[in-house]
């Protein structure tokens, strides 16, 4: 009971540290923070399919586009309003992800990360093929007439911090949440041996399929979070490289922890901005920073902690 | 062009495609197969293959032939080195865990991307090749007298690109004897079979793990050789090879050196022939979720028989 | 990568003095702190590809600026302060590009941002740019600014856009090598600009298009696509980008061997490509369209001749330390041009400083004509306030004896067309 205690203070006292940060940052750092809690979402999102159920995807990029076209498209074209385009995003991640989970979970190991990968290339190139509607590689502006939500103009720095820092504390909890429930645990169970949790009775199937349509779910809210509150959506967001992104900064900031994906998506972001200020061979650095982390770090930053000093951390 | 010349064209394309393709798939195939890791930097040994071969042809001079035949010696040889040093200083030390290799060979691929971008730069840059006549396929002139036509354009390919699929057969052929004939081939068989087992006859695993990792990068390096008179050698030309041969690599079945060459074929034809029916990008939907269904249902691959 | 140059000219100078003693009695408080900073320099956030797939350009980018920087520099700088350029890398990528206005702004303090080139990089950092009311000059080509996407903040000064290239290239294509063209272009929206416009302006010309070839991204090898060339075409119209280019090209002349049609292409298609490389040699007696023509004409102005020194390329376009580094001559121009564009800007507003981005937009609003000069060594250029889009002359060139050899130049009204946007109504 304390141990939850703990870990639920732990856990809202980074929200609130978070809601505070606004006061003081800098505005560019200020402006980061909010972009990085978006992201930071995304890759919850995938924490939920990679780092607990154990099946790692390679085609995340896929649920993301979905999220930011879905909502892009019905406010470029059918004139919505940033809620309902929201919630079309979302529940078009949510559909993508569980039509994927129907077809990819018939496999796993490397079949599984092919599938989700070729899904996610075809559905890349599809947003190329219609580009009579989506701009192709080029995309398009979300105006800002077009991003007032409520009143609220969320171009305005203020109003994206706000939305950012919600959209990040709903998937946060979420995943807190889900976690130490029963669903989690049997996530957990079937990371560590699914056939032993098979064999205990659970539709490991309907767990997985759950697990992946939250994942995916969480992936295109911030994927719709992202085209709205930055104001642009392009193709480059459904590539393999932004499948390869969340995996990365899951398994930095500690596969399987909470707050893993989240360290994970800030060392990453300034490791790249403070480097490349550096020198213009950032990328460099960021390798080497790569290769010395599974050297030195193999569980990931949050993962060493909990090796090191928390055993109970979730 | 009328639909038979089309066609064949397109799978005369698509086995070049193939050939080079199976190359730098066996080599990651071998990878794979033997210890089970994924190289997401093996893309970045294929460039490094394009990249040593320009300037090993910009050092040698004279005659093209010259030039590429001593590339296609030595980039293989210092790719090979290079990746095997990698090995024993990086992945050795992280045991080969699956997902740490991902995330240390994505450090890898940056690596390799940004030192190449520093010194080589960005541009893309041609390798002529030794020999490089257009042929003009005469043996395929029933086609004119059944369609009544004439010389059709562009019914044509170029000797150096038969030369492609013909040396990419014969070092396949190669890699097939080193593992079915060589005491080298049995190591590396036994290790891959069972490692734990390989290790109590006195097999020395690590070694042989540097090894099939030089050969692995060597392979595909041995591939961007050939493949480089064709194309360029750019700093980014790493990605694509990379994501199909992957693709190549489990749908042949993990580890079967037959079945990935297979596979090979099957991805370099079907891409080249969809396109014959579809407008192309259309045709690369299609061909990238034929693969997905593939795998969903048959997930050890078409040719494979373990599951995956 | 940050080019600091301190040393201020007598001239400029006295220049500022004179004009801060004149001024600053009658000013406001701000405006006298403003006048006193101006010793500092003044920061121009430059917005470079120097890795990903725009890097070939990037470092062209990079050289043409530094040139003019200098020039500008040691002729006095900008009001008399000098220019600070501060490079930062968007890795040709979207997103970064972004983050990168964002750093520009907020963390670096610029007075404005500057140099962008791919269409979607612009496309995803515009917004930003015009959140944060920082004066964004993209040298880019994309018809993303005229058509209205954008924002006030956001101007393309330097460079002309591509519909207008393309709708001045019909007229010539359809009188000298035929009315009936088949287009192969990338699967991209700069690909679908390039078909649209095209098949639009060869239409009004009484000619037609009989095939559109899209090409998907990162394709590597073409020649499969290239037997859906119908029989009967008279011309080829091409456009490709990307490192594959020369394959294409390459592909392109061992498909048709010695027949085939006229070949009419972008020189995009050959940016920063020797054209003298192993295979290229059926490229002669094909047609460019070429923003500057990369080999130096008989005829070349006085200006462009400073400019080829200025930024280090030799007469056949190449870097004068390395004759295989062949430039991007065909665009690089543009930074030239936009950053002296800036520089008359700043001048004709007073600009002292970030309170003054609004009067600096309005200033290069308001400019209109801009004769060839030093400044616009590719040309006369026209700018239109109201879509924030330059017009300017275009080229086009046929390959003779392995070099290109300008054979028409357009007029600029062959390249204007109807206004699809009036940006000054929108607020500052």
């Amino acid at each position: 009971m304390n141990m939850g205690g703990r870990v639920l203070g732990l856990h809202l006292g980074l929200l609130v540290v978070l809601f505070a940060l606004q006061f003081v940052l800098p505005a560019y750092h200020h402006g980061n923070i909010a972009r990085i809690m978006v992201l930071a979402s995304y890759a919850v999102g995938y924490n939920i399919l990679f780092g607990y159920t154990g099946l790692l995807s390679l085609g995340h990029a896929l649920f993301f586009a979905a999220g930011m076209y879905g909502m892009g498209l019905t406010i470029q074209h059918a004139g919505f309003t940033p809620a309902p385009a929201l919630i079309v995003g979302i529940v078009a991640g949510s559909l993508v992800a569980g039509g994927l989970a129907l077809l990819a979970l018939r496999t796993a190991g490397v079949a599984f990360m092919i599938v989700t990968l070729m899904f996610a290339q075809a559905g890349y190139l599809t947003i190329l093929y219609f580009g009579e509607y989506t701009r192709g590689d080029e995309g398009f502006v979300i105006q800002q007439a077009q991003r007032v939500l409520w009143g609220i103009d969320l171009s305005d720095p203020t109003a994206r911090y706000f939305a950012a820092w919600g959209l990040f504390s709903v998937c946060f909890l979420l995943s807190l949440w889900l976690v130490q429930s029963r669903f989690g645990r049997t996530l957990i169970a079937i990371r560590e041996n699914e056939e032993r949790v098979r064999m205990l009775g659970y539709d490991t199937y309907a767990h997985k399929l759950g697990a992946m349509v939250v994942s995916g779910t969480i992936s295109a809210a911030a994927g719709a979070f992202y085209g709205l509150l930055f104001g642009y959506a392009g193709a480059t967001f459904g590539s393999v490289q932004y499948s390869i992104f969340p995996l990365l900064w899951v398994l930095l900031g500690g596969a399987g922890t909470v707050l893993g994906p989240f360290v994970g998506t800030l060392f990453m972001f300034y490791l790249i901005d403070l480097s490349s200020g550096v020198t213009s061979a950032y990328m460099l650095i960021a390798g080497v920073a790569l290769v010395a982390l599974t050297l030195f770090a193999p569980q990931g930053l949050t993962g060493e902690v909990r090796r090191r000093l928390w055993k109970g951390l979730p | 062009m009328e639909f038979g010349p089309h066609l064949i064209l397109a799978t005369l394309e698509g086995a070049v495609t193939a050939a080079v393709l199976a190359l730098t798939a066996v080599g990651l195939s071998l990878v794979f197969g033997v210890m089970r890791v994924v190289n997401i930097a093996h893309g970045e040994f294929y460039m490094l293959g394009a990249v040593i071969a320009w300037y090993v042809a910009q050092m040698v001079g004279g005659h093209p032939a010259l030039g590429f035949v001593a590339a296609l010696v030595i980039a293989p040889l210092v790719v090979g080195v290079l990746a095997a040093a990698a090995d024993v200083t990086i992945l050795k030390r992280i045991e080969y865990d699956p997902e740490r290799t991902i995330v240390a060979t994505i450090g890898l691929l940056y690596i390799i991307q940004q030192l190449t971008l520093m010194t080589y730069g960005p541009e893309a840059r041609p390798v002529e090749a030794p020999f490089n006549t257009r042929v003009e396929l005469p043996w395929f002139d029933w086609f004119e007298t059944l369609f009544g036509m004439a010389q059709p354009w562009g019914w044509s390919i170029t000797s150096y690109k038969l030369f492609v699929i013909f040396a990419a057969g014969a070092v396949l052929c190669g890699v097939w004897a080193m593992m079915a004939r060589t005491k080298i081939g049995l190591l590396m068989r036994a290790t891959q079979a069972d490692r734990d087992m390989a290790l109590a006859f006195g097999i020395p695993v690590e070694r042989v793990y540097a090894l099939v990792f030089g050969i692995g990068a060597a392979l595909a390096a041995l591939g961007a050789v050939l493949i480089v008179p064709i194309q360029q050698a750019h700093y980014l030309m790493g990605v694509e090879p990379l994501l199909l041969a992957f693709i190549v690599v489990i749908i042949g079945g993990l580890g079967s050196l037959p079945g990935t060459v297979l596979a090979a074929l099957f991805i370099g034809l079907s891409d080249g022939i969809i396109s014959v029916f579809f407008s192309p990008t259309l045709a690369k939907i299609l061909a990238t979720l034929l693969v997905g269904l593939v795998l969903v249902f048959r997930p050890q691959g078409l040719f494979g028989t373990r599951t995956a | 990568m940050t080019n600091q140059k301190k040393a201020t000219s007598r001239r400029g100078a006295l220049k500022t003095l004179a004009g801060a003693a004149a001024g600053a009695a009658s000013l406001p408080l701000w405006a006298r702190y403003a006048q006193a900073q101006s010793s500092e320099p003044i920061k121009i956030g430059f917005q470079q590809h120097s890795t990903g797939i725009g890097a070939a350009y990037g470092r062209w980018y990079g050289r043409t600026t530094e040139a003019a920087v200098k020039l500008i520099n040691d002729g006095g700088g900008i009001n008399g302060r000098m220019i600070e350029l501060i490079a930062e890398d968007d890795g040709t990528d979207p997103k970064r590009g972004a983050e990168v206005v964002e750093k520009f702004a907020n963390q670096h303090g610029c007075d404005v941002g500057f140099g962008t080139l791919f269409s979607h990089v612009v496309i995803g950092s515009a917004p930003r740019a015009g959140e944060l009311k920082l004066p964004y000059f993209v040298v880019s080509e994309g018809h993303h600014v005229a058509s209205g996407m954008l924002n006030r903040y956001t101007l393309q000064p330097g460079i002309t856009d591509v519909k207008s290239q393309v709708q001045a290239m019909a007229p010539y294509v359809s009188e000298n090598l035929g009315k009936k063209v088949t287009m192969i272009f990338p699967d991209f929206a700069f690909g679908h600009d390039h078909r649209d416009f095209f098949s639009a302006a060869i239409k009004e010309q009484g000619g037609e298009v009989l095939e559109q070839i899209a090409i998907p991204p990162s394709e590597t090898s073409f020649t499969k696509y290239f037997p859906q060339i119908p029989r009967d075409t008279e011309v080829l119209y091409h456009v490709m980008v990307g490192p594959a280019v020369l394959t294409f090209v390459k592909e392109l002349g061992e498909f048709f061997g010695d027949q085939g049609p006229e070949i009419f292409g972008f020189i995009d298609s050959l940016e920063a490509v020797d054209i003298s490389s192993p295979g290229l040699e059926f490229l002669e007696g094909t047609y460019f369209w070429e923003g500057m023509p990369r080999y130096a004409q008989e005829d070349q102005s006085e200006h462009e001749k400073f400019y080829r020194e200025a930024v280090g390329v030799d007469e056949n376009g190449a870097s004068v330390n390395d004759p295989s580094d062949v430039s991007t001559y065909a665009h690089m121009f543009g930074c030239w041009e936009t950053l002296h564009v800036i520089k008359a800007g700043m001048e004709a507003s007073g600009y002292a400083g970030p309170l003054d981005r609004a009067k600096l937009i309005e200033a290069v609003e308001a400019m209109g004509e801009m004769p060839e000069s030093q400044a616009h060594p590719q040309g006369a250029k026209r700018f239109n306030g109201k879509t924030h889009q330059v017009f300017g002359h275009q080229h086009i060139s046929r390959v003779e004896n392995g070099r290109l050899v300008r054979v028409h130049t357009t007029s600029i009204d062959d390249t204007l067309y109807p206004d699809e946007v009036d940006y000054t109504t929108q607020p500052l």
